[in-house]
């Protein structure tokens, strides 16, 4: 049966929603899927709101444009604001509860509320909620094998920030743990 | 028989369709006496502009480029780049020089690019029969400016040399005219260290020379020599604005 | 198979140019086109190659006009107002019978219009890519491999037939990342550059290149050489790729990004039971008459979607030349027409079928 998601990843500049995403797109490549990855992109980049559509399919990706979610990653409370009505019912969405108060008032989706920037902070990952998040999904979604996560993390880390994958991978097994 | 006079090799046999009086064919000769004398007509390529001088490509018997108006520069830049082992000049008017293409002009300059330019500097638009150049002179009458041009309106002349001598990139500008035997002897100098800088790799270099369009002008060939001594040198005095040979390549340091 | 790495398509164009061979890049920087520029800036010093960010558009097709003259392979790229800076150089590469590619990464227009992916510059980069009577070849790719593989293909295209070759991509495309492939296009005899400017060393008579013809009829004469040579092109260098044709009724006609975004909608089509299918134009210049005049002998209704308020359905129409009813669905300014948007207008025509 073929298998697909149509993700949307949506926060802050800065936060690494557009980097998440990538490791989520070469995890499936890694796997063996066809994968897009496509940003928000211009001055918004600089400062304002970032978010990105990732999509894994067995199959060619038609439209590489996400509107209507099965997996909403919200790192600020705009993006959950802005996207939530558009995820697809039994979609699953991931809020950073440590940046967003707001609850989702949908029952027809399977909310997880993860702290994950107060997390990162705890376990001395700073910076890397996004990939705590990336580990959480990983463990109520399985996109892929769990070997093509390290490996997806070896094609996105830069070899000058090689010292990053040791972290990174901490934090996708605190996420896997949540 | 003693050959007392013949055409340098780098000019083809077409005949120039240049009016009588016309300064153009003494410079296209002094360009082509240098390609020579160096031995460089084989390696060099010419990039001929918009404006009288539009067939100079069938003038040269190197390999030549015909460039939008204004664009020789920037040709220039893409054919030196390309070729880098490869000696490369543009023949420019001022309104392609210094109106059209003043911003490839300028920034082919403060690259440095290791091209030559021979600007000829008329004070008018020849080709399309006479009107305001932007070294047109204040007061000079021409097709579109009937009453002399009113800097008020029509804003000032632009002395290219002065200008481009404060660019880094610059090696050579020089100011020259070809209104008598010893100006044309410097005006060839000039050239020919414009070559040379080229191929010892020293940049941009311009030899700017004065000349005469007579038939624009409304005056004889005599008359427009001397318009030329009495109104454009005062305006644009002749000389060396930039050498960095002469001043041991300080600007570059 | 060789590996599969994500690349963003802008990065996609510049290492296929590479290597195609093209050494010499000069651009101006411009949303959305701007990583292309930056890809070569970081490997052109490296293989010695030139990189140069050029005072204008202007200057940088001039730039091209020069490189192009030395005999080389070069490339430029810009997005939809940049291009419009450029169409100047392209009518003289044209008329020069130069060879070069160009890339036109579109926005939304007119003016300096949006940022966001657009189809709004077809008539541009098929009718009028600058003044005079002259072609360019036009590609559309539709994936980030696409983006590579035109890229690739672009430069055999532009030196084959001496003639300035554009890759009409869109924002999306160039932003995107998805796999690429690095693998060899199937090779084409490109004949030596016997016409180039670059020094004739004494062996030759000199070469001028030139687009000026005082004569009329020696003028008239060249554009008509011309003309026989986009002939050919016309006759070789249809592409076209057909996605559900076997048995369609309604076909869609898209190119680029906007091709996805069909393709979603007809999978959605034939799960309701609906016969659509896709003819997605990769050669827009030459535009795949052929294909959609065989498709017009069994199909219904043709529907064109575009990035546009309407531009390519033009030739959609000629090529169908009132055969069969031809309808027209767009989104403008930067706006990516839905899935659902397509399927909703499948559904209109297809009840209209009934």
């Amino acid at each position: 049966m073929s298998k697909s998601y149509n993700m949307l990843l949506a926060g802050f500049g800065g936060q690494g929603i557009l980097f998440a995403g990538k490791v989520i797109a070469y995890a499936g490549l890694m796997d063996g899927q066809e994968v897009s990855w496509l940003p928000s992109y211009g001055p918004e980049m600089r400062g304002g709101t970032a978010n990105c559509s990732v999509c894994l399919s067995d199959e060619p990706i038609g439209s590489p444009q996400v509107l209507t979610p099965d997996v909403l990653v919200a790192m600020n409370q705009p993006s959950l604001e802005k996207f939530v009505n558009d995820a697809v019912p039994g979609a699953v969405i991931l809020v950073d509860s440590s940046l967003i108060e707001k609850k989702v008032e949908r029952e027809d989706v399977k909310t997880f509320y993860i702290p994950a920037t107060a997390l990162a902070e705890e376990h001395n990952l700073k910076g890397l909620a996004n990939i705590i998040l990336i580990g959480k999904l990983f463990k109520e979604t399985g996109f892929c094998e769990e070997a093509a996560l390290e490996k997806a993390l070896d094609k996105c880390i830069p070899p000058r920030k090689a010292h990053l994958k040791e972290p990174n991978m901490k934090a996708i097994q605190l996420g896997m743990s949540l | 028989m003693a050959i007392v006079f013949e055409k340098p090799h780098a000019l083809s046999d077409v005949p120039l369709h240049y009016c009588p009086g016309c300064t153009h064919g003494i410079v296209h000769r002094l360009v082509a006496e240098v390609i020579d004398e160096l031995g460089i007509e084989g390696k060099t390529v010419g990039i001929a502009p918009v404006g009288c001088s539009v067939f100079a490509y069938n003038y040269f018997n190197c390999d030549m480029i015909e460039a939008p108006h204004g664009r020789a520069p920037a040709v220039a830049t893409g054919v030196k780049r390309a070729l880098p082992e490869n000696v490369v000049f543009t023949y420019q008017g001022d309104g392609d020089l210094a109106a059209i293409g003043t911003a490839e002009t300028v920034h082919a300059a403060t690259r440095g690019e290791n091209i030559t330019v021979i600007f000829i500097n008329n004070c008018i638009y020849g080709m399309t029969g006479g009107q305001m150049a932007p070294t047109s002179l204040p007061g000079q009458v021409t097709q579109t400016t009937p009453y002399g041009r009113d800097v008020k309106t029509a804003g000032n002349p632009i002395r290219v040399c002065e200008m481009l001598s404060t660019l880094d990139g610059v090696a050579l500008a020089q100011r020259v005219t070809v209104d008598c035997v010893k100006n044309v002897n410097i005006a060839k100098k000039a050239i020919r260290k414009a070559f040379e800088n080229q191929i010892e790799g020293r940049g941009y270099s311009i030899v700017e020379v004065l000349s005469t369009c007579p038939t624009n002008w409304g005056m004889t060939p005599n008359e427009a020599l001397q318009w030329l001594r009495d109104n454009m040198i005062p305006y644009y005095p002749l000389g060396v604005y930039k050498d960095v040979t002469a001043e041991g390549g300080s600007h570059h340091e | 198979m060789a590996e599969r790495v994500l690349m963003k398509g802008n990065e996609a164009l510049g290492e296929a140019a590479l290597q195609a061979g093209c050494r010499h890049f000069f651009g101006y920087p411009i949303t959305p086109q701007t990583e292309l520029a930056a890809y070569m800036a970081k490997r052109m010093p490296k293989i010695g190659g030139t990189y140069l960010q050029a005072e204008s558009e202007v200057a940088a097709i001039n730039m091209v006009l020069g490189a192009s003259s030395a005999g080389k392979r070069v490339l430029t790229s810009s997005s939809s107002p940049g291009i419009s800076l450029k169409t100047e150089g392209i009518s003289y590469i044209a008329g020069s019978d130069l060879p070069a590619v160009i890339v036109n990464v579109q926005r939304g227009g007119p003016g300096l219009g949006g940022i966001q992916p657009s189809q709004a510059d077809y008539w541009q980069a098929t009718k009028a890519t600058g003044h005079g009577d002259f072609q360019c070849i036009v590609l559309a790719p539709s994936t980030v491999q696409e983006m590579f593989d035109l890229m690739m293909d672009a430069f055999d295209l532009a030196d084959l037939y001496r003639t300035p070759t554009m890759i009409l991509a869109d924002g999306a495309l160039g932003q995107m990342m998805e796999p690429v492939e690095v693998k060899e296009r199937p090779k084409r005899d490109i004949p030596e550059k016997t016409w180039a400017a670059n020094g004739h060393q004494g062996k030759r008579k000199h070469n001028v290149i030139n687009s000026l013809y005082m004569s009329p009829y020696d003028l008239e004469r060249l554009i008509k050489e011309r003309f026989a040579r986009y002939d050919v092109i016309k006759e070789k260098e249809q592409r076209a790729e057909l996605y559900n044709m076997e048995d369609a009724d309604i076909v869609i006609v898209a190119y680029g990004a906007t091709s996805r975004v069909a393709k979603s909608a007809v999978k959605e089509a034939r799960a309701k039971g609906i016969k659509a299918g896709i003819i997605r134009p990769i050669t827009l210049w030459p535009f795949p008459n052929d294909a959609i005049q065989q498709a017009a002998k069994t199909a219904k209704h043709f529907l064109a979607v575009e990035m546009s308020m309407g531009q390519m359905v033009d030739d959609v129409r000629l090529a169908v030349n009132g055969v069969k009813p031809v309808s027209f669905l767009g989104r403008t300014g930067g706006v990516i027409p839905t899935p659902a948007e397509v399927l909703h207008e499948i559904e209109t025509i297809a009840g209209g079928l009934k």
